[in-house]
C-alpha cells in the first residue's frame, strides 16, 4: 500500500480544524466582550465598543464576585499547594506501607463527580451545624485541588535525581539546609505549575461552590450561572477574557522563557 | 496521570539511591491524608447516612430524622430511571466522540510534533486553552451560537434544506455536543502523555517486519497507548455522569434532557429533599466505585497518579 | 565550626556487614587505610564496592560493624557531620548554581571564612577559574568532572571518596585525569579511596589495591604484588589474564611443589604457593610464557608443556596474543610483544609452551568447575 503524498497532510489539517473548533467559543466570548450591548442581554451584536473593558466594575456585583473568587482561590491554592507538595515528596522519595491506600485516596477525588462531592460536603457542614460561607467554600476547594497538586508536583519530583541531595549532605548541609537550598529551588517550577493548576480549577469551579455557599457567598462562576437565565452582561465576558489572556500569557511566556534560556546555554557550549 | 501532561519535562530518573524509610514520611503524609479523610471520606459517609433518613415526624420541610429507610432509594431508582439512563447514555456517547476527536489530535501533537518542541508546547497550550475560559461562559457561547434565531442555525437550515422549526438547542444532541466540547481536554491530556512517551523505534521495527501502517497502529501503537486511553476514558466518563450544567434548561438542554445531576441539585437545593438527593448521589457513586474497582483490579494502583 | 584537617586521616572498617532485603551486599569487611595513601577498591559490578563507599560516606548504615576515621567511631554519624567528601559517579553538580557556588557550597555550610576566595583557588587548581560563573550544564563532561573534584577537595576532607569518577570520560581524557588526580593527591597529602572496576586505572594510580568480590576483599596489597602474585583464582582472572593448571601434588622438595598435567610436570616455588597439599591450581601470566617451534630441552627452572597447535592469533597493536591448544591440558594463552613487522608464526603450527618456574603462582582455591 503506497503512501499517498496527500496522506501527509491529513493530520495537520485535521489538527487545524480541531483547534478552530476548540477556539470558537473562546473567540465568541472575547468578541462579545466588545459588544455595545444595552442592558443585561448580550446575544445580538450591536456595535464595537471598549466601554465594557474600561468600565467593567460599574456593575458592582460582578467585581464583588470576582473579588470573592480571588480570595477563595488564593487561600485554597496556598493550603493545597503546601499539603500537596509534602505528599508528593513523600510518595516519590519514601518507602512506606499503605502506599496503595494513599494513592487511592488521592485518586478518588479526581474521579468523583462534583455533584456527589458538593452534596456530600454540604450535608457534612449541615450536620456539623457550621452554616455556610467563605470558610466552607474554601475547605471544599482545598479538598478537590489537593490531588491535582500532588500529581503535578510528583511528576517534577520524579525528575529530581536524589544523588543531588546526597551530595548536599556529603558537603555538610543539614537535612533542613538540603531541603531549602537544593530540593526546594529545583522543585519550584513543578510547585508553581501545581499552584497555577489549583488556582485555575478553584477559580472556575461552579458545582461544588454552589452547593456550599448557602447564598452567603457569590463567586464569579456562580454569578454567571445565576445570570444565565436572565442574561449574562458583557462585563462577565470582559472578566473571563482578561483571565484567559492572562493565563495564556503566563503559560506561553514560561514556555518561550525556558526555550530562550536553553538556547543561551547551548550557545555558550 | 492526566495532569502530568502539563509537565512535558523529562521522564522519571532512575537512581541507585534507595527510598528513604522511617517515621518522618508520616509527617509529610498525615496532614493531607487527614484532610482528605475529613472532607472527602466523611462527606461520603454522611451522604449514606442522610440517604436513609426518614421525614421528620412534624412534617416540616427539610427536617429529617435518623433512621433506616430505604424508600428514598426505591424512589430514586424508579422515578429517576430516565435521568439515570440519560446520564450514562450521554456520558457514553460523549466519551466515544471525545476519544475519536482527541486521539488523532493527541497523536499529531505527541508524535509528529516531537521534532519541534516549541510548536508542540504551543499547540498543546491551544488544545488546553478552553480550560482557561470559564466553562459556564463557553457553554453559553455555544448556546448563543446555536440559538434558534442565530446566524449559524439559519445557515445550517439552508444548507440541509431543513424546516424552519428545526432547532438544535434543547435536544440531546446539543447536550452531548456541549459535553464533548467541555471534556475534550480531560481526554486529550492523558492520551498526549501516553503518546508523547511512545518509542517511535518500535513503530519502525514493526514496519521493518512487514506491518502495514494500519497494522502498526492496531498492533503496536494502540496497545502501547492503551493506558492513556483508559485513563482518559475514566477521567471523561465519570465526571460527565454527574454533570448538570450542560443539560440544564438555562444552557444547552431542556426539561427533557435532565440528568442525574439536575435531579440532585433540584432535590438538594430547591426541594430540600436531602434523602433523595443523597440516595441519588450514593447510587451514582456506587456505580463509579464499581468501575474504578474493576480498573484498579486489572492495572493496580501504581499508575493511578 | 569545623576545623580544617591539615592532612588526611586513616580509615578503619571493622567487621562491616550490610544486608539488604533479599541479599547480602557485604559479608564481612575489615579494612585499614593509612593516612595519606591513595587506595583503590577494585571489583566487578555488584561486588559491594559502591555500598562500602556509601557506608564510609555515611549515606548508608551498616547492619553491623564499625567505621573509624582518624580513630573516631563515626559509624552512626550523619553524612553532613563526617569529615569525608565524595566525588560522585554522576558528578551530582547542582544545576541551579554556578560552578563557583557549587564549589563554595560545602565551605558555606561549615561557615568557613572567605568561601568564594577559597573556591576560586580550588577552581584554579583544576584550571577552570576562568569560567567560574558558568552553570554545570554549560560544561563538557571532563570539565564537570573537574568541578566535582574541586568541590570535594576544597573542604580538605580527612578522606576523599571517588566513586568511579572517570567512567564517563573518553580514553585520552581519562589518562590525563588519572595523572592529575594522582598529582593532586600527592601534593595535598589527603587520603584517597578510589572505587573502580577498571583494573588498569587502579594499578596505575593506587599505592594499595584491594580486590573485592561478592562482599569480601579477596586480596589486598601493592599493585605489583597483586599482579605478580595473585592468591585466589578470582584475583588471577579479574586482574589481568592468567593461564591456570589444576592437578594433584605429585612431587615436592624443599623449594618447589609440582603437579602433573598430561604427562608434563608443572612446578611452583613453595614461597609463592598458597596451598601446599592435595589438589592445587598453578597459574602463570601469558606475557611470562613463550612458545617454541621445537621441543625445548628440559630444564629444572622452566615448566614445559606441549606439543600443541596454534588455534587463534589476535593482533592488538602492542602485542600478539596466541591461543594454543594442548591436548589433555586445554587452551594456553601466550602474549608476545610486537617487536617485528611480519607475523612470527602461523595458525595451525605445532608449538611447545614454556615459562619460568619462578613466575608461576599457586592459588589458594581452585577455579570454578575444577573443585572436588
Amino acid at each position: 500500500m503506497r503512501n499517498l503524498r496527500l496522506g501527509r497532510f491529513v493530520l495537520p489539517v485535521y489538527t487545524v480544524i480541531a483547534l478552530v473548533y476548540l477556539l470558537v467559543p473562546i473567540a465568541y466570548t472575547i468578541a462579545f466582550s466588545f459588544n455595545d450591548s444595552k442592558g443585561r442581554t448580550n446575544t445580538l451584536w450591536q456595535g464595537f465598543t471598549l466601554d465594557k473593558w474600561l468600565n467593567v466594575c460599574v456593575r458592582g456585583d460582578i467585581c464583588d464576585a470576582v473579588g470573592s473568587s480571588l480570595l477563595i482561590s488564593g487561600v485554597s491554592t496556598l493550603v493545597a499547594t503546601v499539603l500537596g507538595t509534602a505528599m508528593a515528596i513523600a510518595l516519590v522519595r519514601y518507602s512506606f506501607k499503605a502506599r496503595s491506600l494513599v494513592s487511592l485516596s488521592l485518586f478518588l477525588p479526581m474521579a468523583t463527580p462534583e455533584v456527589v462531592m458538593g452534596a456530600g460536603l454540604a450535608g457534612l457542614f449541615f450536620n456539623l451545624g457550621t452554616g455556610y460561607g467563605y470558610l466552607t467554600v474554601i475547605l471544599a476547594h482545598i479538598m478537590f485541588c489537593l490531588s491535582f497538586v500532588v500529581v503535578t508536583v510528583k511528576a517534577r519530583v520524579q525528575t529530581l535525581d536524589p544523588v543531588l541531595e546526597e551530595a548536599g549532605a556529603d558537603l555538610y548541609a543539614s537535612p533542613r539546609e538540603v531541603f531549602w537550598r537544593i530540593t526546594f529551588p529545583l522543585l519550584l517550577p513543578g510547585i508553581v505549575s501545581g499552584a497555577l493548576l489549583s488556582f485555575a480549577l478553584s477559580f472556575d469551579d461552579f458545582i461544588i461552590t454552589y452547593f456550599n455557599s448557602g447564598g452567603a457567598v457569590t463567586t464569579f462562576p456562580m454569578y454567571i450561572y445565576i445570570a444565565a437565565s436572565k442574561g449574562v452582561p458583557a462585563e462577565a465576558n470582559v472578566i473571563a477574557s482578561a483571565v484567559f489572556l492572562l493565563a495564556i500569557l503566563i503559560v506561553v511566556g514560561t514556555q518561550i522563557g525556558s526555550n530562550l534560556r536553553q538556547k543561551r546555554i547551548m550557545a555558550i557550549k | 496521570m492526566a495532569i502530568a501532561g502539563f509537565n512535558t519535562s523529562a521522564a522519571p530518573k532512575q537512581s541507585s539511591t534507595p527510598l528513604k524509610t522511617g517515621k518522618f514520611v508520616w509527617v509529610l503524609l498525615l496532614p493531607g491524608l487527614l484532610y482528605l479523610g475529613m472532607f472527602f471520606m466523611v462527606p461520603l459517609v454522611s451522604l449514606l447516612i442522610t440517604s436513609v433518613e426518614t421525614p421528620d415526624a412534624s412534617g416540616a420541610i427539610g427536617m429529617y430524622q435518623y433512621g433506616f429507610d430505604l424508600s428514598s432509594y426505591q424512589h430514586v431508582v424508579i422515578d429517576y430511571l430516565p435521568q439515570i439512563g440519560r446520564s450514562f447514555g450521554y456520558a457514553f456517547l460523549a466519551t466515544v466522540f471525545a476519544l475519536l476527536i482527541s486521539y488523532p489530535l493527541a497523536y499529531f501533537v505527541g508524535v509528529k510534533l516531537r521534532t519541534r518542541p516549541l510548536i508542540q508546547k504551543l499547540t498543546l497550550t491551544l488544545v488546553v486553552a478552553p480550560f482557561f475560559i470559564s466553562f459556564l461562559l463557553r457553554t453559553i457561547a455555544w448556546k448563543q451560537i446555536f440559538a434558534d434565531d442565530s446566524v449559524t442555525m439559519g445557515f445550517i437550515r439552508n444548507l440541509f434544506h431543513l424546516d424552519q422549526t428545526f432547532h438544535f438547542l434543547g435536544t440531546p444532541g446539543a447536550v452531548v455536543w456541549g459535553l464533548v466540547y467541555n471534556f475534550i481536554p480531560f481526554m486529550t491530556l492523558p492520551l498526549y502523555t501516553s503518546l508523547e512517551r511512545l518509542d517511535l523505534r518500535l513503530l519502525e521495527a514493526a514496519g521493518d517486519l512487514y506491518a502495514s501502517p494500519a497494522s502498526v497502529f492496531t498492533k503496536v501503537t494502540l496497545p502501547l497507548t492503551m493506558p492513556g486511553v483508559i485513563s482518559g476514558t475514566l477521567l471523561t466518563f465519570i465526571p460527565i455522569t454527574g454533570d448538570y450544567v450542560n443539560a440544564s434548561r438555562d444552557f444547552l438542554g431542556s426539561s427533557d434532557t435532565s440528568m442525574i445531576g439536575n435531579m440532585v441539585q433540584a432535590d438538594f437545593l430547591q426541594n430540600s429533599d436531602y434523602p433523595s438527593a443523597s440516595a441519588m448521589s450514593a447510587v451514582l457513586m456506587g456505580v463509579i466505585l464499581l468501575i474504578v474497582t474493576i480498573y484498579v483490579r486489572r492495572t493496580g494502583t501504581e499508575d493511578l497518579l | 565550626m569545623k576545623e580544617f584537617v591539615p592532612a588526611g586521616a586513616d580509615l578503619e572498617l571493622r567487621g562491616i556487614r550490610k544486608e539488604f532485603p533479599g541479599f547480602t551486599a557485604i559479608e564481612n569487611l575489615d579494612l585499614h587505610i593509612p593516612a595519606g595513601e591513595f587506595f583503590a577498591l577494585l571489583g566487578p559490578s555488584g561486588c559491594g564496592k559502591t555500598t562500602t563507599l556509601r557506608i564510609i560516606a555515611g549515606l548508608e548504615e551498616p547492619t553491623s560493624g564499625q567505621v573509624l576515621i582518624g580513630g573516631k567511631d563515626v559509624t552512626f554519624t550523619k553524612p553532613h557531620e563526617r569529615p569525608v567528601n565524595t566525588v560522585f559517579q554522576s558528578y551530582a553538580l547542582f544545576p541551579h548554581m554556578s560552578i563557583i557556588e557549587n564549589v563554595a557550597f560545602g565551605l558555606r555550610r561549615q561557615k568557613i571564612a572567605d568561601p568564594l576566595a577559597k573556591a576560586m583557588d580550588a577552581l584554579n587548581l583544576v584550571e577552570l577559574g576562568h569560567i567560574a560563573q558558568r552553570r554545570p550544564q554549560q560544561l563538557s563532561g571532563g570539565q564537570q568532572q573537574r568541578v566535582a573534584l574541586a568541590r570535594a577537595l576544597v573542604n580538605r576532607p580527612s578522606l576523599l571518596l571517588l566513586d568511579e569518577p572517570l567512567g564517563a570520560l573518553d580514553l585520552k581524557l581519562r589518562r590525563q585525569m588519572q595523572i592529575e588526580l594522582k598529582a593532586i593527591q600527592m601534593e595535598v597529602g589527603l587520603t584517597f579511596l578510589h572505587v573502580t572496576h577498571d583494573q588498569e586505572e587502579a594499578m596505575d594510580m593506587a599505592d594499595t589495591v584491594a580486590v573485592m568480590n561478592r562482599g569480601r576483599i579477596e586480596q589486598m596489597g601493592a599493585p605489583e604484588a597483586l599482579y605478580e602474585r595473585p592468591k585466589t583464582s578470582f584475583v588471577a582472572k579479574f586482574l589481568g589474564q592468567s593461564n591456570i593448571f589444576v592437578g594433584e601434588i605429585a612431587d615436592s622438595n624443599s623449594e618447589t611443589l609440582s603437579i602433573s598435567v598430561a604427562g608434563s610436570r608443572i612446578s611452583v616455588p613453595k614461597a609463592r604457593a598458597e596451598k601446599q597439599a592435595g589438589k592445587i591450581a598453578i597459574g602463570v601470566r601469558p606475557e611470562k610464557a613463550q612458545f617454541h617451534r621445537e621441543a625445548p630441552a628440559d630444564a629444572s627452572d622452566r615448566n614445559i608443556l606441549g606439543p600443541g597447535v596454534i588455534k587463534d592469533i589476535r593482533f592488538t597493536g602492542v602485542s600478539n596474543q596466541y591461543l594454543i591448544e594442548i591436548p589433555n591440558v586445554g587452551d594456553v594463552t601466550v602474549f608476545a610483544q610486537n617487536v617485528g613487522i611480519s607475523p612470527v608464526i602461523e595458525l595451525g603450527e605445532k608449538v611447545w609452551v614454556s615459562f619460568k618456574v619462578e613466575h608461576a603462582f599457586g592459588l589458594a582455591d581452585l577455579p570454578v568447575g575444577d573443585e572436588d
